[in-house]
């Protein structure tokens, strides 16, 4: 690759060629992205490439037990837990639809650094395939972490057979100064529907870097939902495909960012068929010195007639110094598609927060109030009510 | 003298797009305990902005006089410890809250007051009595409970909402800012009822209004007369009939 100028060699990126063994080499040649990177413009992999991130080692039951205790988890379902980056056990039998495999290999998503990374250091994960026309209930993946200059870089594969179901809870959590660096790739076969429902709140110091593939066959669903509530830097992002008429993909999310955190909601939703809809409504919530980024692609091929794309970005500014970095990008070569898209940037309405103080609500609580309410139509957009409802007592906004 | 409500000299002003724009220009009132004062006066005359004022909307920025209230410093406070301190603007324009639920935000509101005012709060089922026995009297459908907050209510609704938050809050001291517009016959009997009930040696408001029609129904102990930021003339009930008789030329020309 000829991207001299937006990539940097650094401490970080040498220990993780170095721990990739033979796997390093798209990596090397990779770099870590500056942000000349278009991808990384607004998210800064500067500290993240300052420091040698060495394999996160494995945690005591103890410690592992302490990790969850305080963890929003559902009762029903069944759960995997990774611990610094190993299974760490099974806690509740599988549901019996649920076929546990060794990962198998994947293909790089290519050009996008948190794939190679991935890529490269990637030793345990989830395989998941869910047999034809059963409805595998909630499936709980809990990826916890824990270590200071630490990484992990679970590869996750989960298939959908024929008219298969599955809710994926995806909870990311830990301690300390770390990178996740989680992979997902996602087959969602015909008539099949996953209802993927994420909530990372991974420590205010840690980088998140996830990446999940997903394509969906006819008729098929995606749905997905992301809380980005944690990490110092932290990156969701989603590639996702339209393979075949009638399929539907979900890129529904809420970010929470205060303090120096960044948080970003990074996307292409690519219609490759035609008949096929895509839905997107992202909200982001900025105090203290938080950034928001959201990019949001939406390419529809030619052959893709009768698309119809929807896309919605809004975030909230709680402080002055807080910032958002929105960039939507529709590329369309079908004519006959129908596709819309919007963006606001708003603060808090005074006469609101007045009226509600005037009825002697405190100016704190006032402001939650209105906060929950900016976000209360993208959180109905979680299916799952049990989800649905962990999520929003997980916010603190 | 009462010092129950006693506003003297009170001066504020906005700031509009850059430039200050006087709107009080020394208002003196006083409400004792237990009475009701109407104020009446023409658009613009900054009857609003008065009671914004006292309740603790930021925007005006208060450049003279003063106010108090049960003793206390008003305008030193938040608009949150005016209304636990019982202080309550039901709105010319009551605002939306899309996203917020109306039944939350009414028991959020009570058991905010209750705890500043260190009464126990009350829980779901209790609240839900409490409600429900005031949206009764007001004839308001339960269904308004379930909406978020003023949106796609009518103006009447949002009126008997306003009325609603009222009697749930229990002030002593209510501003009822053109209650009366936008409401038909018998929302306006409604409405004054609900005023009417809470009269007593613990109840005092001021009703801003441009009909003496509402004054029939809550008949005031004082009607103010308002114009350019100034009340210009204070009398007995009898004020509103000559007002609605034959306007404000008068008043205004005694005044000038
Ligand atoms: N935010 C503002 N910016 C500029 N001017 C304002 C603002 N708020 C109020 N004013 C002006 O102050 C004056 C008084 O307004 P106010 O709403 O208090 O009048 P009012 O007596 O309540 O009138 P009405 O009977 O029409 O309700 C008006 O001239 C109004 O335009
Ligand atoms: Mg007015």
């Amino acid at each position: 690759m000829s991207v001299e100028t937006t990539v940097q060699t650094s401490p970080g990126l040498e220990a993780f060629v170095g721990r990739a063994a033979g796997h390093g080499t798209a990596l090397a040649a990779m770099g870590i992205p500056t942000r000349r990177a278009e991808a990384w413009r607004y998210t800064p992999l500067r500290a993240f490439a300052d420091t040698v991130w060495a394999e996160a080692p494995a945690l005591s039951d103890a410690q592992v037990q302490a990790l969850l205790a305080d963890l929003p988890l559902p009762e029903a379902g069944s759960r995997v837990v990774f611990a610094n980056g190993r299974k760490f056990d099974v806690l509740d039998s599988l549901s019996e639809s649920i076929l546990v495999s060794a990962a198998e290999p994947v293909d790089p998503i290519e050009d996008r650094f948190s794939a190679v990374l991935n890529a490269a250091l990637a030793q345990d994960g989830l395989s998941v395939r869910v047999a034809a026309g059963t409805d595998a209930g909630m499936l709980t993946l809990a990826s916890l972490t824990s270590g200071d200059a630490v990484s992990t870089h679970l590869r996750h594969r989960i298939v959908l057979e024929e008219g298969a179901s599955l809710t994926l809870y995806d909870l990311n959590a830990g301690e300390g100064r770390y990178v996740a660096n989680p992979r997902f790739d996602i087959v969602v076969g015909k008539g099949a529907r996953l209802t993927h429902v994420k909530l990372q709140q991974d420590s205010q110091t840690a980088g998140h870097l996830a990446i999940i593939a997903a394509s969906v066959d006819a008729g098929g669903n995606y749905d997905s939902f992301t809380l980005n509530h944690g990490g110092e830097l932290a990156r969701h992002e989603v590639v996702s495909t339209l393979n075949a008429p009638h399929a539907q993909v979900h890129v529904n999310g809420i970010q929470i960012v205060d303090g120096n955190r960044l948080n970003d909601l990074t996307s292409m939703i690519h219609h490759a068929a035609p008949d096929c809809g895509s839905r997107q409504t992202v909200k982001t919530v900025l105090s203290e010195n938080g950034q928001g980024v959201f990019q949001g692609k939406i390419l529809v091929d030619r052959i893709a007639q009768k698309t119809d794309g929807y896309q919605m970005n809004q975030a909230l500014l709680l402080s002055e110094k807080a910032q958002i970095n929105s960039k939507p990008e529709l590329e369309i070569y079908a004519d006959d598609v129908k596709c819309s898209h919007g963006a606001t940037v708003g603060a808090l309405d005074d006469e609101q927060l007045f009226y509600l103080r005037s009825r002697g609500i405190p100016e704190a609580e006032a402001r939650d109030i209105l906060v929950r309410a900016f976000l209360l139509d993208a959180l109905d957009l979680v299916t799952d009510e049990i989800l649905r409802d962990l999520l929003q007592r997980s916010i603190r906004a | 003298m009462s010092d129950f409500l006693k506003i003297q000299g009170l001066e504020a002003r906005i700031d509009a797009d850059g430039t200050p724009k006087e709107i009080l220009k020394g208002i003196d009132l006083e409400i004792p305990k237990g009475e009701i004062h109407a104020i009446m006066g023409p658009n613009g005359s900054g009857k609003s902005t008065l009671s914004y004022v006292l309740s603790g909307r930021e925007d005006y920025e208060v450049t003279g006089g003063s106010a108090t209230f049960k003793g206390e410093d008003l305008l030193a406070l938040e608009p949150e410890e005016r209304a636990a301190l019982g202080v309550f603007l039901a709105f010319q324009s009551p605002v939306e809250l899309p996203g917020v639920n109306n039944a939350n935000f009414l028991r959020t509101a009570v058991n905010a007051v209750r705890r500043a005012r260190d009464e126990e709060e009350l829980d779901a089922v209790a609240f839900l009595k409490a409600v429900r026995a005031e949206t009764k009297r007001l004839s308001m459908s339960d269904e308004m409970l379930k909406r978020a907050v003023n949106v796609g209510f009518s103006g009447g609704e949002k009126k008997r909402n306003e009325v609603l938050q009222m009697r749930l809050l229990q002030p002593s001291f209510a501003i009822l800012d053109e209650t009366d517009s936008g409401l038909d016959i018998d929302a306006l009997r409604i409405v004054a009822d609900g005023v009417n009930s809470l009269r007593g040696p613990d109840f005092s408001a001021l009703v801003i209004t441009h009909h003496q029609r509402l004054l029939d129904y809550i008949v005031p102990d004082r009607v103010h007369v308002m114009a350019k930021g100034k009340i210009i003339y204070s009398g007995g009930p009898e004020v509103a009939k000559t007002l609605e008789k034959q306007g404000y030329t008068q008043f205004l020309e005694a005044a000038a």
